[in-house]
Order: C-alpha cells, then sequence, then structure tokens
C-alpha cells in the first residue's frame, strides 16, 4: 500500500507506519554522516598544504634553533639573544620602528578610509584603485622607487633645493626617516581596508540621529562614529603592527644598513654562523612576540567589546 | 484634535520644492500644521513624502519654499539647531551606547544635569511602557522595544515638533496596530505638534488628525481621516484610501446616467467634472434577490451576476458584473442574518446603494 493511497483514502490514519518512520531516521543519519565526510574530504587539501607548509617547518626551525654550534642539543642559541646587548637593542628598534609605523598609517588612513565611505560609490571606486594599484604593485619595485625618489640628488631633495626651502639635500635615506616613509607607504592599504569596512557598516542614519539630537557634526564624529569604527581601526593597526615586525626588504634596502630590524638580523646570522641554530632561535623568539602580542590586542578588544 | 502641550508649534510649510535634475520630488507643496497636531504625509513609494519630512529635518536641502516653525524660519539651519525631534524608519539607536544613554544622548546635549537627566529617562521609559530598561543594550531588545526607545529619544527633550519616517513598518501587523494606538494615545497626553509618514493607508486613518495625501512630488489633498476617505478629491485618492471600484457615468439634462438608469446622489454640486465616475465602496453595497428592493428616490438599485465569492473571516468579498458590463467588488459582513442573501457564483443578484453613500468622483489624478 503507497503512501499516497492511504493520505487519499483516509486522511485520519497516520500516513506512515512506525516501521517506515525508523527506516527514514536512519536513511537520514546516513545523509548527514555523508555529508560531513564530503565536507572533510573537502578541506582536505587545504588542511595539507597549511600542515606541510606552516606547521611542519615552523616545528623544524623550532628544534634547529636548540642546535647548538657544536651541532648538539643546545640553548646557547638563546642565552645569547638574552645575554647579548646587541639582540636587545635589534628586538627594541623592531618594535619601535613597528608602532611608529602603525601610529603614522592610523593618522594617515583614518581620513582617507572616512573620505571613500562619504563620497558617491563612483568617486569613491576611483580613490579605492588609488589605494589598491600600489598595493598591487612589487613591493621591491616600491622600495627602489622611495630609493630613487628620496636620495641625495633625487626627486624629493632636487625639487626642494630648486624651490629654495633648502641649502642642502635632507638625509631622507639610508636612516630611520627613510624606513619609516617606505614602510608607512606600503603598510597603509592593510590599515585602510578593514577600517573602509567597519565604516561602511555603520548606519547612515546614526550620524543623522545625532545630528537631529543636537550633535554638532564635530561633536557627532567624536561621539558616535569614532567608536563605532574601533573595531576596524584596531583590527587594521594590529595588522600593520604584526606585518611590520617581521618586515624585511623595504628596512633592508631603506636603511642601508644603519636600521636593523630582526629580519635582517635573522638573514645575516644565517650566513654568518655554520649552523641555523641562531637564525631558528631568533626567529623562534620573534614568532613567540608576534604571538603575544596578538594574545594581548584580542582580550583588550574582548575587554573593551564586553564593556560596550 | 488634542490640546497642545506649552512647547508645541504650529508649522508653516510653503512652496516647497526639491529638483533632482529635471526630476521633480516634491513640486511646490504647501500645508499647515497647527500646534499640538497630529498630521500624517501619506503616499505610495516615491510620491516625495520621505523628502519632504528629509527637508524639514534639515537632512535634504530644498530647491525652493519656506519651513516656518512658529514665527521662525528654519530653511536656512543646519540640523542639530532646528530642535526636532526625529523617529527613524529603522530607528537608529546608538548600538555602542545603553538604552538609558541612547535617551539621555539629546539631554546631555542641552546640558541638563545629571539628577534631572536620569528623572527624565525614568519618566519617559515609564510612559513608552519599558521601565527599568536603562540599563539595557540596544542588541537585546526586540523590535517593537527599539521602537519605542526610538520615540523615547525623540521625545524625550520636547522638540518644537515631532517627526516619524515610517515608524511602524519594520513591526509584524499585530504590534503595528497595537502601536498604532499607542502612539496615538501618548500624542493625546502630550500633545506634541506630530508629521509621520507612511504608505500604509490604515496607519493613517487610524492616528492621524489630518492626512496629507501625497502623488508624484504633489500634494493631492489634505483632510480629514473620515472627508478624506468619504468625500476623495479624485479617483487616485479614493483608490488610495480604502477599497472602491468605479463605474463610468454619463451626464444628461436630468442628471447622472449609468446605463439608462438615472442615477440618485448624496450631492449634486459635482457639475464641473469632466469624466465623472460613481465611487463605489464595497462595504457600502448591499446584496439583494433580483426585485426583492425597488429604486426609489432613496436608493438605487443595480442588476448583475455574481460572479465569485472569496471568505476572508470577518467578511465575504463578491465580485458582481453589473448588466452594463462593469465588474463591482461587494462586502458581506460575516454574519447568519446576511448569509440569506449570499449568492452562488453565477447567480442573479441586485445591488442596492443608499443614495447618502452615492458619491461622484473625477477621473482626475
Amino acid at each position: 500500500m503507497s503512501l499516497l493511497q492511504t493520505a487519499a483514502s483516509d486522511y485520519r490514519q497516520p500516513a506512515a507506519t512506525v516501521a517506515a518512520l525508523r527506516e527514514n531516521a536512519q536513511a537520514l543519519d546516513r545523509d548527514r554522516q555523508r555529508e560531513n565526510g564530503q565536507l572533510l574530504r573537502l578541506s582536505l587539501p587545504a588542511l595539507a598544504i597549511v600542515v606541510i607548509l606552516i606547521v611542519a617547518p615552523i616545528g623544524w626551525l623550532f628544534s634547529l634553533s636548540f642546535v647548538g654550534a657544536d651541532g648538539g642539543f643546545s640553548f646557547e642559541n638563546y642565552t645569547r639573544i638574552v645575554t647579548d646587548g646587541a639582540y636587545v637593542s635589534i628586538f627594541a628598534t623592531t618594535f619601535q620602528v613597528a608602532a611608529v609605523v602603525t601610529v603614522l598609517c592610523l593618522l594617515l588612513g583614518y581620513p582617507v578610509a572616512y573620505v571613500l565611505t562619504i563620497l558617491p560609490d563612483r568617486f569613491a571606486q576611483a580613490l579605492m584603485l588609488a589605494v589598491l594599484v600600489p598595493f598591487w604593485t612589487s613591493l621591491l619595485v616600491r622600495t627602489y622607487a622611495w630609493l630613487v625618489l628620496l636620495q641625495r640628488r633625487g626627486v624629493v631633495n632636487d625639487t626642494l633645493s630648486m624651490l629654495g626651502l633648502i641649502e642642502r639635500p635632507l638625509p631622507l635615506v639610508h636612516n630611520m626617516a627613510g624606513v619609516t616613509i617606505g614602510m608607512v607607504h606600503i603598510m597603509l592599504p592593510f590599515l585602510i581596508m578593514p577600517l573602509y569596512a567597519s565604516m561602511k557598516a555603520i548606519d547612515g542614519n546614526l550620524m543623522r540621529a545625532a545630528a537631529n539630537l543636537g550633535s554638532s557634526p564635530v561633536h557627532a564624529f567624536f561621539r558616535v562614529f569614532l567608536p563605532l569604527s574601533l573595531p576596524g581601526l584596531i583590527a587594521g593597526a594590529v595588522m600593520v603592527f604584526v606585518m611590520c615586525l617581521g618586515f624585511y626588504i623595504t628596512p633592508a634596502l631603506l636603511g642601508g644598513g644603519k636600521v636593523q630590524m630582526i629580519a635582517q638580523r635573522i638573514e645575516q646570522s644565517v650566513s654568518l654562523f655554520p649552523t641555523w641554530g641562531p637564525a631558528a632561535a631568533l626567529a623562534v623568539v620573534l614568532l613567540v612576540l608576534t604571538g603575544g602580542f596578538l594574545l594581548l590586542s584580542w582580550l583588550i578588544v574582548r575587554r573593551f567589546s564586553r564593556g560596550e | 484634535m488634542t490640546s497642545a502641550a506649552p512647547t508645541a508649534l504650529p508649522g508653516y510649510i510653503s512652496a516647497l520644492s526639491k529638483y533632482y535634475g529635471a526630476f521633480r520630488a516634491v513640486d511646490d507643496v504647501s500645508f499647515e500644521i497647527a500646534a499640538g497636531e497630529f498630521l500624517t504625509l501619506l503616499g505610495p513609494s516615491g510620491s516625495g513624502k520621505t523628502t519632504l519630512l528629509m527637508m524639514l529635518a534639515g537632512f535634504a536641502r530644498p530647491n525652493a519654499g519656506s519651513v516656518r516653525l512658529g514665527d521662525r524660519e528654519v530653511i536656512h539651519l543646519p540640523p542639530h539647531k532646528r530642535d526636532i525631534g526625529m523617529v527613524f524608519q529603522n530607528y537608529a539607536l546608538f548600538p555602542h551606547m545603553s538604552v538609558g544613554e541612547n535617551i539621555a544622548y539629546p539631554l546631555k546635549l542641552r546640558s541638563v544635569g545629571r539628577a534631572e537627566r536620569e528623572e527624565r529617562v525614568r519618566r519617559v521609559l515609564d510612559l513608552v511602557q519599558l521601565s527599568g530598561y536603562a540599563e539595557r543594550r540596544i542588541t537585546e531588545l526586540s523590535g517593537g522595544q527599539r521602537q519605542r526607545i526610538a520615540l523615547a529619544r525623540a521625545i524625550v527633550f520636547e522638540p518644537r515638533i515631532l517627526l516619524m519616517d515610517e515608524p511602524l513598518s519594520a513591526l509584524d501587523k499585530q504590534l503595528r496596530e497595537t502601536m498604532q494606538i499607542e502612539i496615538r494615545r501618548l500624542h493625546d497626553r502630550l500633545g506634541m505638534t506630530t508629521i509621520s509618514v507612511t504608505h500604509d493607508q490604515r496607519e493613517a486613518l487610524t492616528m492621524s488628525d489630518r492626512v496629507a495625501v501625497f502623488s508624484r512630488g504633489r500634494l493631492a489633498q489634505v483632510a480629514t481621516p473620515s472627508d478624506l476617505y468619504e468625500k476623495p478629491a479624485n479617483r487616485f485618492i479614493a483608490d488610495f484610501i480604502g477599497e472602491s471600484s468605479f463605474i463610468p457615468v454619463r451626464r444628461t439634462p436630468e442628471g447622472l446616467v449609468y446605463g439608462d438608469q438615472l442615477l440618485r446622489l448624496a450631492d449634486a454640486g459635482d457639475g464641473a467634472q469632466a469624466d465623472p465616475l460613481l465611487m463605489l465602496r464595497p462595504e457600502r453595497l448591499s446584496i439583494v434577490r433580483p426585485g426583492q428592493v425597488a429604486c426609489d428616490e432613496k436608493r438605487n438599485v443595480f442588476s448583475g451576476l455574481a460572479q465569485s465569492v472569496v471568505f476572508q473571516g470577518e467578511s465575504l468579498l463578491i465580485e458582481v458584473r453589473l448588466d452594463p458590463g462593469d465588474v463591482v467588488l461587494v462586502r458581506q459582513s460575516n454574519r447568519a442574518g446576511e448569509a440569506a442573501n449570499r449568492p452562488g457564483a453565477g447567480e442573479r443578484v441586485d445591488l442596492v446603494l443608499d443614495r447618502p453613500d452615492a458619491r461622484i468622483v473625477s477621473a482626475e489624478g
């Protein structure tokens, strides 16, 4: 007897028998399991890549950092980092540069992201392109471009002296100024994009409501817009800061050896020492410090958003 | 009309216009609102009612016109200097502030002291029946509660005029109807000059002292809800407010005629209309068996064929094709007494329209 016939002939009878319901339940269970299996198989390539290219090398690096100069197990790579003042000052420089670059990016990037959100779509797209095109250009090309612009007889110095604003060329490159300028330029999109996303999500009526209730535009900005854009601001700032910590090419080229950041030191260690141990130990310390910073900022954000 | 609050002001809107290129979003609109009056701007989407409200609040710049509150021209003032309360369509409550902070926001800006601020927040929360909600987060509130908080925030600083932009459109039907009554009750208590915008004609009729109907950027009619319903200025308004069928009538020396039948009308003072139509409200027609009621000075009787009968719960909607060919709708209340006259589809029926219910409108509009 088919279900249809049962339903049509007498609607007061339950359409399905107990046995049929049990069978259905089992079939639905099997479907669910099959689906889970498929999801697992689909994510397998990605999982494999993560394990092979990230987890395994980091583990290998970690083990290398405990290999001493004589090839045996040793803590000497770590003791050197802690006791040698040069290493401590390199770490200090690294964090200092990262902090300065992050603050400058915030000051420069916030207005850009804000303008992007209030411009009509057509202009916003054009401006967004102006942010993105440099972002898509090779890092190396942009760094060399800054070298050309900022050097002793570069475009910037030539223009300034032509205008009579300076008598001698300004030292703009192969120093902290050059490193900072280059890094800010390269990091800006990483700040602008999350900031723009979070600003775009702010309901325009909120600013109208603030005005309607009596807020001047400036008051409404500080009381309503800024607090609501804070999640994007923090996300962007953390991203910029963390990326700065491990930055190699730009500080190396624009710093001209005078500004030493930790990534450069790691590269030097590889060529300086017979084993990879010292470099590996530096990398591990950088990784742990970066991880610690991320954890800290996550805790702050969580505390902050719960307070809201 | 209710007694106006001492802070409430009358408003005068004159020749207000807003163009977007060649498109006239609001076209030469003028009306007045008395102190303490509840006026609703009603119209289909794109009729200019929201643009008008935005100009009143100061969020859109008009191309021409004047907006006066009391004896003060406000058209040049930025929004934050207008002292106008507004309930936004999506409420626009600040998500990073608590309910109490949201409501206290306009009070802080007006340098109201802490103790008085707290007292006024407490009072207004009582008023919207959300006592004890001051500490809640906005995200913890339901749609209806957000609506009340938005209202509380808009009235707590006793603005000179209150604007509401589709205040109930985000609520489900049942809650919407409760809130209509509640907002009206609140208005009666506070006596604030209020301008509300809606596309829901029932909401407009329920809440307002007067309704201003908009069509394609122009003001079509301003009238009390009952005048709007009983004496619509033209077909557009008759169609938009309530249900209606329209049948074309001819002008003859004896009077207005439908088919070959002389009509008995509520008022004959409609001589100037070009294309006269007889407006038939479905609930004003009653169905009788053929020949049961005779045509006389007091009523019109039309013969026709019942085409379909639709059960709608509290009433039945019956479609009748009149003998000259026009199809009209008749609403019959769902009572046992009426059931005797209920036709089946395909049966001949007579429709009775009492003289006071027979109104002519112009096709214009």
